[in-house]
């Protein structure tokens, strides 16, 4: 231990070269989100700030107002959705792929893979034709966007799932619990879904983060969600676009940096142990 | 297989006939308990048949045919059209230079985070903030960057009243190819740094010391061992990079107006159009030109890696 904790620094930067590198990417990412902010508190009156805007959105009198809780409502039931075609369809496919079909592996890899390779706005194109027949079926509820959202999702979801899929030794837990009489059902949900739960849960994570930024898809198919009402919202009124994407951006983070935390103390923990 | 010794002058070939109908049966048995399994399979292959394959030939197919459903190659044709060709070059250059940059930038960014601990919340909030902001796209993103270097953005307000330097010395830089660049940066770098750091934390201290201990220096150590080791990761992430930009739409379509200076923003405006006839199918069109672009960059890529990945298995 001594070692190492001696040696890593070193083939890193010099503390000199570290801090110029933190402070360049520091205010490269954080002046756009303070110029926001700047944005909101402006008043006529050039040089002069007030919490104005902040009020009126917080007691939920500002302009328009309504369509972006219309948005931010599609979103997250989109986003309820979407992780439950990821939970269902995929995550029970890659079990399966994993213990019975270890030849199929490159090809699921390949076909999970293949939507960041296909922008968007191509399969937009494809999509339209497809929806006609998907709102004949289950009605054109903004839910049903949730078919293509899986679909972007899918990259993301799957390789949080794969890298805990790679860390367990599946067929051995699978069959250990299979020789002490449990089937199938009672291994992928006792057994696997557990020993999975870190590469899960980054599924969900990334999945709603994938929802709640999607624009292309729903701006083209004229659906509204989060990111459509705020674009709308802001030709009416910027201000309150702007609080809504900088509260959405805050969230975001925190509930990310929760889970991030979460996980990595049990990590740490289990390790030890 | 019970009673081989039966009849003595048989025996051979009837084990030999009994084995093999065993096998058989043994192997069609198996094939038969697998069937579950390969029905569980139908369900993910369903869906991505319906939502995934379906509308990627339906959007090249389109590019084939005209309105009335007749085959033509006149979409096609169409690509050659100065506007879209102009757009396929913007596309080009700006996911090209936001991918080199975004990657290199990320590269270092990760570079300076080799002393802390995964797992530590150094790392999650480096890990969250970047999740996020790769995220980031789009209308939100647009705001940002209006209000940061836009007409009357912070920056461009105190660096004017302050130090008297104008941004807009040459027009409305930020609405063009140029400008998208700077707003794109800021979700490719933080999509750099979740690709490429995992990599990075894969380097084995005792691979330094192994360098050490044969009197290798630090430029030793990056230029032999750790730079080799990495080049396929940092290709693969270039590689998410430069699909991430191509495929952007969002960002480009709050920042940009009325101008179309990528092609995702053509094809949108192919779709939307309904005052020129024909247009719908010319979007087809450009979706294809956007596969083969995107191909062609996947078979460099594999090019590019499978000399380093000859020699890492």
């Amino acid at each position: 231990m001594r070692v190492r904790v001696g040696s890593v620094p070193r083939f890193g930067p010099g503390p000199v070269a570290r801090t110029v590198i933190w402070i360049i990417f520091s205010i490269f990412f954080l002046v756009p989100i303070l110029s926001m902010v700047e944005f909101t508190i402006r008043t006529a009156k050039a040089g002069s700030y007030s919490l104005d805007r902040w009020v009126s959105v917080a007691a939920g009198t500002s302009a328009r107002q309504e369509r972006l809780y219309d948005g931010l409502n599609n979103s997250i039931v989109l986003a309820i959705v979407t992780i439950l075609l990821i939970l269902v369809l995929l995550l029970p496919t890659m079990v399966v792929v994993e213990l019975n079909f270890p030849r199929l592996r490159r090809v699921l890899e390949a076909m999970c893979l293949l939507p960041l390779m296909i922008p968007a706005i191509v399969m937009v194109v494809g999509l339209a034709p497809v929806y006609s027949s998907v709102s004949r079926i289950f009605g054109s509820g903004s839910w049903t966007l949730a078919f293509a959202y899986g679909i972007t999702a899918l990259p993301y979801a799957y390789r949080a799932i794969q890298s805990s899929l790679n860390s367990i030794d599946t067929v051995v837990l699978s069959e250990t619990a299979r020789s002490l009489g449990a089937g199938w059902w009672s291994v992928f949900m006792r057994v696997l879904v557990p020993n999975l739960r870190r590469g899960i849960l980054a599924a969900i994570g990334l999945t709603a983060a994938v929802v709640f930024g999607e624009f292309t898809i729903a701006s083209l198919l004229s659906r509204i969600n989060l990111q459509t009402s705020i674009l709308l919202v802001s030709q009416a009124n910027p201000f309150a676009a702007v609080i809504f994407a900088l509260l959405a951006l805050a969230l975001a983070f925190l509930l990310l940096f929760l889970v991030d935390r979460l996980l990595s103390g049990r990590r740490s923990g289990s390790s030890k142990g | 297989m019970t009673n081989i010794s039966a009849t003595t002058e048989f025996a051979p070939t009837v084990t030999a006939q009994r084995a093999e109908g065993d096998g058989h049966r043994r192997l069609l048995r198996e094939r038969w308990a697998k069937l579950p399994y390969a029905l569980g399979l139908t369900p993910f292959a369903a869906y991505v048949l319906l939502f995934l394959a379906i509308p990627t030939v339906v959007a090249v197919g389109t590019g084939f045919f005209d309105d009335s459903g007749e085959f033509t190659w006149n979409n096609l044709t169409g690509l050659a059209e100065p506007t879209i060709l102009r757009a396929f070059g913007g596309s080009l250059v700006l996911s090209g230079v936001t991918a080199l940059v975004g990657a290199v930038s990320g590269a270092i960014l990760c570079f300076a985070l080799i002393g802390s601990r995964p797992g530590g919340v150094i790392r999650s909030l480096v890990n969250s903030a970047c999740s996020v902001l790769a995220q980031f796209g789009g209308v939100m993103l647009a705001f940002a960057f209006i209000a940061t270097v836009g007409a009357q953005g912070l920056i461009t307000v105190t660096l004017r009243q302050n130090f008297s330097i104008n941004l807009y010395e040459h027009g409305a830089w930020l609405y063009t190819i140029t400008g998208l660049m700077l707003p794109y940066l800021y979700f490719q770098i933080p999509l750099m740094v979740i690709t490429f750091l995992p990599a990075l934390d894969g380097l084995k201290p005792q691979w330094f010391e192994a360098n050490a201990t044969l009197g290798g220096g630090r430029w030793t150590y990056w230029l032999r061992l750790g730079g080799p080791i990495l080049m396929p990761s940092f290709l693969g992430g270039l590689l998410l990079l430069f699909a991430n930009a191509f495929s952007s739409f969002a960002t480009a379509a709050a920042l940009v107006g009325q101008a179309n200076p990528i092609v995702a923003l053509q094809i949108r405006q192919a779709m939307v159009s309904e005052t020129v006839l024909g247009r719908a199918n010319l979007a087809g069109a450009m979706a294809l030109g956007m596969l083969v672009v995107m191909i062609i960059v996947m078979l460099g890529y594999s090019v590019l890696t499978s000399r380093t990945a000859r020699w890492q298995r």
